[in-house]
């Protein structure tokens, strides 16, 4: 007895919860089998559509940043996934992730990017960002005040207000740099500091909260300006209600400035999904890798996976199955000296055969790398070396497909959720099918 | 932004050697095909051969982020500092492990959270065990309290013996009070209560294999599944022995339900306390023998299956990264949680649809908590999935956060409060849950919710023996004994 499904999704990251979501929506049965965290912790929690179009020239420099991200997805190369699935496609999947989301992210509202200040400083043109950084777009002409925290040297507030200046920013930034009441340590983690305002821990002998001490910590270095961003620390559990006592007691707009890896939007994205998941009825397992596969005779399609547990082999099957695995941080791809290879089905991966030809001299050029990646049909099914379909029943999303270059483009939560719509949309159609046929094929055999 | 940062690994053999492409990025070797073998602690190496591990770090902080330790502890650096960065500094000669590796709870969620697969845990336990080692005195109070704490084993048979008034003695105020501030445990807790009965008295009146093996045959005949043999070696580990033995009982009915015939081989405690408190030498020994037994019956035919998921955990994850002995990998591949083995070898759902606890007192509505060692083996939404189809019973997942109690750790007077921060947000969440009752898998996790919420916790197994094969209080379930 093997645990049965309709669809069957490998890899836990947004591409992987998107397209168990779409699947669900549609009335499959679903199971999402990941092995570890996905890259939504590193990842800023900024949902980026497309901020830059690739260059065709071998030094790196894009196009950009763009105004409109769909209307520039007809100029990208013919590979590129968006291609593959289509504008109207990413668009559907954007409001359909729109819808999952809630009204915990902003940016549904227009089709252009909004220009969030980004912890360096720069400002970075995205298609959805969550509500904390509402009140510190770029876009905005009231003056802000930017906090960092001593013990926190990822964010210097003095020196992102002087860089957000530099590129030229409508309005006027200043940066203070404070201790964060209740933290000693130098490297104390995010999620410390997020603990504390969670909680709004005791911070002081008289039993001030954290959430207040903070706003006392900061009140006396505002100068008249409307707004205070603060590094993304602000809560996990509650942040609506952090950013909300923050703002009383300081009388101003408060936002975060979202942050490198690790990163608390990022996680609070991921706890969003894994509730839709739960909430969907999606069967969720995580922490076992899924290692192989058996397929049944030659008719191309995969009967079963194997997920392993510390040895223990343990099947998992379904009618179809959707690859979300990641790229090569994901540990979707992989590479050795000789070659390089998607893991679980051996899918093919095409890369210049001298791996010398795999980067660019230029670290910060167009690497080949970055974009390296399994090639999939209109479905969004794998094809092999010749261009034929890898199996009938397996179908790929996320950052496992090649032909683009999320970094260099801004393109990550973009394409994963796209892909993942479509794949999963595409998985649950052919279940029901399959499904159906065996319902009418009953219904005609003779007894 | 760092979102420019492009990693990328390298199945190379060599860890040590850079390539090109890592030059060309600038980043490090990363990657299980560096392929990291389980090494031998004790007694022959001295030295902890977790360099392949160490390397695989490229220091994204992801472990930081689930470590429920360093979300409440100022004072700890986290696993990051823990694993790959202390075992760095500790290869410099002058550099003595830091002695806040005793606040990790091994909890293990750092080892889920990590998408390079370095091997925290098991850096962390192997830290400990030379902390403890070399730096903990022995004639410390420190020393002899977490001793006595990791080997609770020792104690039980003694207090099982006379339970009552064990019991008795333990919940008497001035004996805590003692405890505390002699020994170092919180007097804050309820000592755990001790069974009138061990499963295995039980067990042995009850026939032993036996009587299971002819019950599991009458059962097969009954599925009509003659001339099909199905057995496993039950490992209930010390809680379910000597403080929850219903727990047990439940799973041999339930097993039984199903056509398995039981064996409960010798066992010793799985060393999960012991790992946790660096006591690597008391583990090793506990694990020979265990392994020794378990693979004694796995040549017998049979699989091994454990109610306690930290058990589990440790003879398929912890023992073969700790210890090289003979079958280990054998045991660790063939040692399942006690209801992830029926769902899928069985037709778990199939035979759940047709059952009730409808009008079992204190079955109806349960806030569930996946124990961190469940959820690092894959099976956080297990339970819930399991029990979905018994009529009468609802399961409300109570999310991810750990309990805080990780086995020894939150009866430690000075790591109690940081359990019960950690624990504050499932406390929250089991009072918002629309339930009275908790429902886990884990002896110390079950202690923790009842402690922080005042529930009943009941464990899944016994949810299974009420739908499957009802109240068992004749000692043989409901099915008459033939
Ligand atoms: C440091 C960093 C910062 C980023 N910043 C941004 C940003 O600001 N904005 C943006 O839009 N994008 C950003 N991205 C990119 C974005 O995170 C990714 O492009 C996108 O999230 C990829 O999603 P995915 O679901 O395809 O893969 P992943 O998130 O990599 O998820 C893959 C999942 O599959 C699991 N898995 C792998 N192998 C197996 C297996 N064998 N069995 C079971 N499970 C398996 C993994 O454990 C993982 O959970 C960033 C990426 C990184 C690394
Ligand atoms: S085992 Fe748990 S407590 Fe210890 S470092 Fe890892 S996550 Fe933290
Ligand atoms: S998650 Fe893994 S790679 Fe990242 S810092 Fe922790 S140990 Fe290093």
């Amino acid at each position: 007895m093997a645990i049965e499904d309709d669809v069957l999704v490998i890899g836990g990251g947004i591409a992987g919860a998107t397209a168990a979501l779409s699947a669900a929506d549609e009335g499959a049965d679903v199971r999402l089998v990941t092995h570890k965290e996905s890259t939504l912790r590193n990842a800023s929690g900024l949902i980026d559509v497309l901020g830059y179009l690739p260059s065709d020239d071998a030094d790196g420099a894009s196009e950009g940043p763009l105004v409109d991200p769909f209307a520039a997805i007809p100029d990208l190369p013919e590979t590129h996934p968006y291609r593959t699935v289509g504008v109207e496609a990413v668009r559907e999947a954007l409001s359909f992730f729109d819808g999952i989301l809630g009204d915990a992210y902003h940016g549904a509202h227009t089709d252009d990017n909004a220009l969030v200040p980004t912890q360096g400083g720069s400002v970075k043109p995205t298609a959805r960002y969550p509500r904390s950084s509402a009140a510190g777009l770029a876009s905005d002409p009231r003056d802000a005040l930017l906090v960092g925290f001593e013990t926190l040297p990822t964010f210097e507030g003095p020196l992102a207000a002087a860089h957000l200046e530099a590129a030229g920013v409508p309005f006027q930034a200043r940066g203070v740099t404070l201790s964060f009441p209740g933290i000693v340590r130098d490297d104390a983690k995010v999620t410390r500091y997020a603990h504390l305002l969670d909680q709004d821990e005791a911070v002081s002998r008289d039993g001030t909260g954290a959430r207040e001490a903070l706003a006392a910590a900061v009140q006396p270095h505002l100068e008249g300006e409307e707004r205070v961003g603060f590094p993304a620390v602000l809560g996990d559990e509650h942040p609506d209600e952090v950013r909300a006592a923050l703002e009383a007691h300081l009388g101003v707009d408060v936002f975060e400035v979202p942050m490198g890896p690790p990163s608390l939007p990022g996680l609070r994205l991921e706890d969003r999904l894994y509730a839709a998941l739960e909430a969907a009825g999606v069967e969720v397992r995580s922490g076992v890798p899924v290692v192989d596969y058996e397929s049944d005779g030659d008719d191309g399609r995969i009967d079963r996976v194997v997920v392993d547990r510390n040895g223990a082999e343990i099947p998992h099957r379904a009618d179809q199955y959707v690859l979300a695995t990641g790229g090569l941080v994901g540990k979707g791809v992989e590479s050795n000296r000789e070659r390089v290879i998607e893991p679980i089905f051996d899918c093919h991966v095409p890369h210049a055969t001298d791996r010398y030809d795999w980067f660019s001299e230029d670290a910060f050029g167009e690497h080949p790398f970055a974009r390296f990646g399994v090639v999939p049909d209109g479905e969004l099914r794998p094809r092999d070396g010749s261009g034929n379909v890898e199996f009938e029943n397996l179908r790929a999303a996320g950052a496992v497909l090649g032909g683009y270059d999320y970094a260099a483009e801004k393109s990550g939560a973009g394409v994963s959720i796209a892909t993942g719509y479509v794949a999963g949309r595409h998985a649950a159609a052919r279940s029901t099918d399959a499904r159906a046929r065996v319902a009418t094929n009953d219904e005609v055999t003779p007894q | 932004m760092s979102d420019a940062d492009r990693s990328i690994d390298d199945r190379g053999t060599d860890a040590g050697d850079k390539t090109e492409l890592e030059r060309a990025g600038d980043v490090e070797t990363a990657g299980p095909g560096n392929d990291f073998d389980p090494v031998q602690v004790f007694p022959e190496s001295e030295e902890m051969d977790l360099r392949p591990g160490a390397d695989d770090c490229y220091k994204c902080s992801t472990c930081d982020t689930s470590c429920p330790v360093a979300e409440v502890d100022d004072e700890f650096p986290g696993p990051k500092f823990q694993g790959p960065e202390q075992w760095r500094l500790k290869r410099q000669e002058d550099h003595d492990i830091d002695e806040t590796v005793m606040k990790c709870s091994n909890c293990m969620r750092c080892d889920g959270a990590c998408p390079s697969d370095v091997p925290l845990s098991q850096m962390h336990n192997t830290a400990r065990g030379e902390y403890v080692q070399k730096e903990m005195s022995k004639l410390s109070v420190e020393y002899w309290r977490n001793r006595t704490l990791a080997n609770y084993r020792r104690l039980a048979p003694l207090a099982a013996t006379f339970p009552r008034t064990s019991n008795f003695v333990m919940g008497l105020g001035p004996v805590r009070w003692l405890g505390e501030k002699l020994f170092g445990v919180t007097s804050e807790r309820e000592f755990p209560e001790f069974a009138t009965e061990t499963f295995r008295a039980w067990w042995a009146k009850r026939g032993g294999t036996e009587t299971s093996r002819r019950r599991a045959k009458a059962a097969r005949a009954e599925r009509g599944e003659e001339g099909s043999e199905k057995r496993i070696a039950y490992f209930h580990g010390c809680y379910a022995n000597y403080n929850t033995p219903e727990v047990a009982k439940a799973l041999v009915r339930v097993y039984e339900h199903f056509g398995y015939e039981v064996m409960v081989p010798e066992q010793r405690c799985s060393g999960t306390p012991m790992f946790a408190n660096g006591m690597l030498e008391d583990a090793r020994r506990a694990a020979e023998t265990n392994v020794d037994e378990l693979a004694t019956a796995i040549e017998e035919g049979a699989d091994v299956v454990a109610s306690c998921s930290s058990c589990s955990m440790s003879l398929r994850q912890e023992y073969p990264e700790l210890f090289d002995l003979e079958g280990v990998d054998d045991v660790a591949a063939n040692t399942w949680d006690a209801v992830e083995y029926l769902q899928v070898h069985e037709d778990l759902t199939g035979e759940l649809e047709e059952t009730s606890v409808e009008g079992v007192a204190g079955m109806e509505d349960f806030a569930y908590h996946a124990p961190c060692h469940a959820r690092n083996q894959g099976l956080a939404g297990q339970t819930r999935e399991v029990l979905e189809p018994i009529d009468g019973v609802e399961v409300h997942d109570v999310g991810d956060s750990c309990s805080g109690i990780s086995g020894t750790y939150g009866w430690k007077e000075e790591h109690y409060d940081t359990s019960m921060k950690i624990g504050e947000e499932m406390f929250e969440h089991m009072e918002a849950a629309d339930a009275e009752a908790g429902l886990t898998e884990c002896p110390t996790c079950s202690m923790q919710m009842g402690h922080g919420t005042g529930y009943e916790i009941t464990h899944t197994l016994e949810v299974l023996e009420a739908a499957l094969v009802g109240d068992g209080s004749d000692g043989g379930g409901a099915r008459p004994d033939r």
